[in-house]
C-alpha cells in the first residue's frame, strides 16, 4: 500500500481515506482531503520530514504522520 | 469636533504580508502589548481615514483557521467571539496572499460565518503576472459576499483602496457564505434548543475548542457552563470538523472556478530552483552553518563597537553626573545605583538588535521554515523539534524572547523541553562575566602558534552552553513522562526578498520591548542592591569611619587609599556583606570568598550585575568604572594569608558556574507564564544551579 511516505521525490499521489483521528486538523485544514492531489517535493535525511506539495500547499510533516495518509500514485 | 473611532481587527494566515499591510495603514504609529495575563503580543495602530473618522487597527496574530491549536491562535478567536469586550471589531480585514487564495479563504469563510463586516485584502498582486494568475474582481465580490482590494504590500499599490473600503465600511455585508450547520442538521437542531438566542456558528466553535486545544492552552470560554456537550466524542467531533472542512473547500474551490486563473505555463518558479540548494541533503547544511557563523560574527564582532561606545558613554555621564551634583546618598544612588544599571542594559542593545535583525530577514525570507525542516530530525533524536532552533539561536541574545518564540511548537512535550534548555544556551548577559574573567585568569598567548587562548576559551563556553542544553534535553526527554501528540505542520512559505520596512519595525519593537521588560527588573534590582550595600545594621556600619581611621593609624595612606578602606568595611557589614559573609561556608569549595558570593546572590537577578557588584564591593567607584581599574583590583586581591583570590582554579570554577546557573529571575518570570505554574521555573532555578556547584566544585578541587 502506498502512503505520502513511500512517494519518491517528484511523485505523485491522490489522497484516499484515512484515520481521521492520527491526522492534525491542521494538516486537514491545509487541504489534506481525500480526492486531492499530493506531491513530493523534497525530503530531508532518513526521509524525514517529508516536504509536500497538497493541495496547492507546501507544508513539511514528519514521517509518522505521513504513513497514515494512504494514495494512489498518478503518473 | 469629535472623531470617530472605527475598530478594525486585521486577520491572516501566516505568510499573508498582514503585518506589511498593517505596518503601510498605520506607519510608526503603533503600540505593542500583551493581552492581558498572558505574553501574546498585542499590536494596535491608527489609521486616519478622513477629518472625522480613525481607524483603531489591531494587528491580531497569524492564524491558519479559527480552530485554534496555540495560545497565539486562541487569542484571535476569544477577541471575535466576545461581543462586549473593547476590542470587538466594527469591521474585519482578512488578509490573504494571492498565490494561497484557496487556503486562504477558508479563514475567511469562517470570519464571514461570525456576522462580522468582512472586508477580503488580497495581497501580492506584484507576484500575479509572473505566476500567471488573473483574477475576475466582481466575480469574487459577488460569489464571497464582500468587498476586495486587491493590494501589493512591496510596491504600496491598493492600500488607500484599503482606505476607501473602511469608510463605507457600513455597506459591507456581514452575511456568512455558508452554513456549517447543514453538516450535521440534527446535532445542530439540538444545540439550537439548548441555546435559542446563539449564533450556531460561535457555539459550534466553544465546543470544539476542546478538542483542539493542547494542554496548558486550554482556557475555558464563556457561556457554556451549563450544558453537557458529551453528546459526542472528540473523535466524532473531529469528523464533523473535516466534514466542515470538506463543505468550506467545496465552497472555496466553486467560486474560485469562476474568478480567478492560473496559466501556469506562464509561471516562473524561483521556490523550485532555491529549494534545490537550501534544503540539500548536504549543501542545506553547509549553507545553515554559514549562516549561523555569520549571526555570531555580527553579535560578538560587530556589535563590539557600539557597545564599547555606548560603555564609555555611560562611565562619562556617571562621572559627569557625580562631579556636576553634590555629593550625597541621592548622587550615589543615581550613579552607582541607576546610572550603572541602566548602562546594564542598554549595552546589550546592538547584540540583540542585530540578533532580531537576522532572525527577522530569515524569517520574512522563508528560509527559517527550511531550517526547521532541515533539522526537525536530528532535533527530534534529543526530544526538541525543528522549531526548537529558534529559541536556541535566540537564546544566545536574550532567553526571553527565546521562551515566547516556543509558542509554535505543537507538542506540548517538546516546546516544554525547549523552554527548560533554552536558558543554557549563552545569553549576551553572561558576555561582561566571560569578559572580565577570562582576561583575568586565562594567558593572553597563542596556543600553536594561530589560535589566541582567551579567543578559544570563549568559544567553548558558547560550545559548551549548545552542548549543555542539547544534553539535558536529551535527558529530559527520557525523564519526563508526557503524553502529547507531535502534530508537526510547518508550512514553507514562498521565497521573498524581505522588506526593509517590516524588518526595521520588527527589529525596533523588539528592541524597544527587551529594553523595557528587562530593564525595569534590572533597574529596580540595581537600586535595592545598592540599598543593601549602603545600609548595614549595628555600629560596625554606622562606625566604620572611626573604626577604619583607628586601625591604620600607624599606616601611612594617602585620602583616597583611606576612603577604599572604609568604603570596603563599609560593605562588609552593610546588609548585603551580611548575607556574603553568611553563604561563604558553602562557596568556599567553589574557591570563592565572601565578595564572590555577594555578586553570585545579586546575579541571581541578572547575571550582568556580576561585574556591577564586584566594581562596588571592589570600591573602584569613586576611581571610575573602567574595566581595567576592576580587572586589576580584582587581580591584586589576596585572602588574608596572601594568596591570590582569582586564580586559574577558582576563574574557571566561576565561569563553569556562570555557564550552567540559573540567574535571571525575568527568565523564570516568563517560564512561569509561559508554563502556567511555578513547578518548572523552580525546576530550572534548583536543577541548572545544582549542576553549576557540582561542575564548579569539581574544576576547582581538580584545578587547585
Amino acid at each position: 500500500m502506498h502512503t505520502i511516505a513511500t512517494l519518491k521525490k517528484g511523485e505523485k499521489g491522490i489522497i484516499q481515506e484515512f484515520d481521521i483521528d492520527l491526522i492534525p486538523l491542521k494538516l486537514i485544514e491545509m487541504g489534506c482531503l481525500p480526492g486531492n492531489l499530493v506531491e513530493l517535493v523534497q525530503y530531508a535525511p532518513f526521509h524525514d520530514p517529508l516536504y509536500i506539495n497538497i493541495n496547492d500547499s507546501y507544508v513539511a510533516i514528519r514521517k509518522e504522520t505521513a504513513i497514515h495518509i494512504s494514495i494512489k500514485k498518478v503518473s | 469636533m469629535s472623531v470617530e473611532m472605527l475598530k478594525v481587527a486585521l486577520i491572516g494566515n501566516p505568510n499573508t504580508g498582514k503585518t506589511s499591510v498593517f505596518n503601510h495603514l498605520t506607519g510608526l504609529n503603533q503600540q505593542v502589548g500583551n493581552y492581558p495575563g498572558i505574553t501574546v503580543e498585542k499590536k494596535i495602530g491608527y489609521c486616519k481615514l478622513t477629518r472625522h473618522r480613525k481607524a483603531k487597527i489591531i494587528d491580531l496574530p497569524g492564524t491558519y483557521s479559527l480552530n485554534a491549536s496555540s495560545l497565539d491562535e486562541s487569542v484571535v478567536i476569544e477577541l471575535l467571539m466576545n461581543k462586549n469586550g473593547d476590542d470587538f471589531p466594527d469591521v474585519a480585514i482578512v488578509v490573504s496572499d494571492v498565490e494561497n487564495l484557496k487556503r486562504n479563504l477558508l479563514l475567511f469563510t469562517q470570519i464571514k460565518e461570525l456576522e462580522i463586516p468582512t472586508i477580503l485584502v488580497i495581497n501580492m498582486s506584484d507576484r500575479m503576472k509572473r505566476k500567471g494568475i488573473s483574477i475576475d474582481i466582481p466575480v469574487l465580490e459577488k460569489e464571497l459576499n464582500t468587498k476586495i482590494a486587491l493590494v501589493s504590500s512591496r510596491t504600496k499599490n491598493g492600500i488607500d483602496s484599503i482606505k476607501t473600503l473602511l469608510q463605507d465600511y457600513k455597506n459591507i455585508s456581514s452575511e456568512a457564505c455558508l452554513d456549517t450547520s447543514l453538516i450535521d442538521v440534527t446535532y445542530f437542531d439540538r444545540l439550537k434548543k439548548a441555546f435559542p438566542n446563539q449564533s450556531l456558528y460561535k457555539l459550534w466553535l466553544v465546543i470544539t475548542q476542546d478538542v483542539n486545544f493542547g494542554k496548558i492552552d486550554k482556557k475555558p470560554m464563556k457561556d457554556e457552563t451549563s450544558f453537557s456537550f458529551a453528546t459526542k466524542s472528540n473523535s466524532e467531533l473531529k469528523r464533523l470538523q473535516q466534514k466542515e472542512t470538506i463543505a468550506r473547500y467545496k465552497f472555496i474551490n466553486d467560486t474560485l472556478k469562476k474568478g480567478y486563473v492560473v496559466d501556469k505555463s506562464k509561471a516562473t518558479d524561483l521556490r523550485s530552483v532555491l529549494d534545490k540548494v537550501l534544503t540539500h541533503k548536504v549543501f542545506g547544511y553547509v549553507i545553515f552553518f554559514g549562516v549561523l557563523l555569520l549571526i555570531f560574527q555580527a553579535i560578538f564582532d560587530w556589535s563590539s563597537v557600539p557597545m564599547d561606545f555606548i560603555d564609555s558613554s555611560f562611565a562619562s555621564l556617571g562621572d559627569w553626573v557625580r562631579h556636576t551634583l553634590p555629593g550625597g546618598v541621592f548622587t550615589d544612588l543615581l550613579v552607582d545605583g541607576i546610572i550603572a544599571g541602566l548602562g546594564g542594559i542598554v549595552i546589550f542593545i546592538p547584540q540583540i538588535a542585530f540578533l532580531f535583525l537576522f532572525i527577522s530577514v530569515l524569517e520574512e525570507s522563508g528560509y527559517m521554515s527550511r531550517v526547521v525542516f532541515l533539522m526537525d530530525r536530528i532535533m527530534r533524536r534529543f526530544g526538541l523539534s525543528g522549531k526548537s532552533v529558534v529559541p536556541l539561536i535566540s537564546g544566545t541574545a536574550c532567553a526571553i524572547p527565546a521562551i515566547m518564540a516556543t509558542r509554535n511548537i505543537e507538542s506540548w512535550k517538546e516546546r516544554l523541553i525547549t523552554i527548560l534548555v533554552t536558558p543554557f544556551t549563552t545569553c549576551s548577559a553572561r558576555l561582561p562575566v566571560y569578559a572580565i574573567l577570562i582576561a583575568l585568569v586565562i594567558p593572553d598567548q597563542r596556543i600553536l602558534g594561530v589560535f589566541n587562548a582567551q579567543g578559544l576559551t570563549l568559544m567553548f563556553l558558547y560550545l559548551l552552553g549548545f552542548a549543555a542544553a542539547i544534553i539535558s534535553a536529551y535527558i529530559l526527554n527520557k525523564v519526563l513522562k508526557i503524553k502529547s501528540k507531535s502534530y508537526f505542520v510547518v508550512e514553507m512559505p514562498n521565497y521573498k526578498l524581505p522588506m526593509f520596512k517590516n524588518v526595521f519595525i520588527n527589529v525596533f519593537e523588539k528592541t524597544k520591548a527587551f529594553l523595557i521588560d528587562a530593564g525595569k527588573i534590572i533597574l529596580a534590582i540595581s537600586i535595592v542592591l545598592w540599598f543593601l550595600a549602603s545600609y548595614g545594621p549595628g555600629k560596625e556600619f554606622s562606625d566604620a569611619e572611626n573604626i577604619v581611621k583607628s586601625e591604620v593609624v600607624n599606616q601611612e595612606l594617602s585620602t583616597l587609599e583611606l576612603d577604599d578602606k572604609i568604603a570596603s568595611y563599609k560593605l562588609e557589614h552593610s546588609y548585603i556583606g551580611i548575607v556574603g559573609k553568611t553563604i561563604e561556608p558553602v562557596i568556599k569549595p567553589l574557591g570563592y570568598d565572601w565578595k564572590i558570593g555577594i555578586a553570585l546572590v545579586t546575579s541571581f537577578a541578572a547575571r550582568e550585575v556580576f561585574v556591577g557588584t564586584l566594581a562596588t564591593i571592589y570600591s573602584v567607584g569613586s576611581a571610575g568604572e573602567e574595566e581595567g581599574t576592576i580587572k586589576q583590583k580584582m587581580a591584586a586581591e589576596v585572602y588574608p594569608n596572601g594568596e591570590k583570590i582569582f586564580t586559574l582554579a577558582s576563574g574557571i570554577s566561576l565561569l563553569l558556574f556562570y555557564a550552567f546557573a540559573m540567574q535571571c529571575m525575568a527568565t523564570l518570570a516568563i517560564v512561569k507564564k509561559e508554563t502556567n505554574s511555578w513547578k518548572w521555573p523552580m525546576i530550572q532555578l534548583f536543577g541548572m544551579t545544582a549542576i553549576a556547584y557540582v561542575v564548579a566544585l569539581i574544576s576547582f578541587q581538580f584545578l587547585k
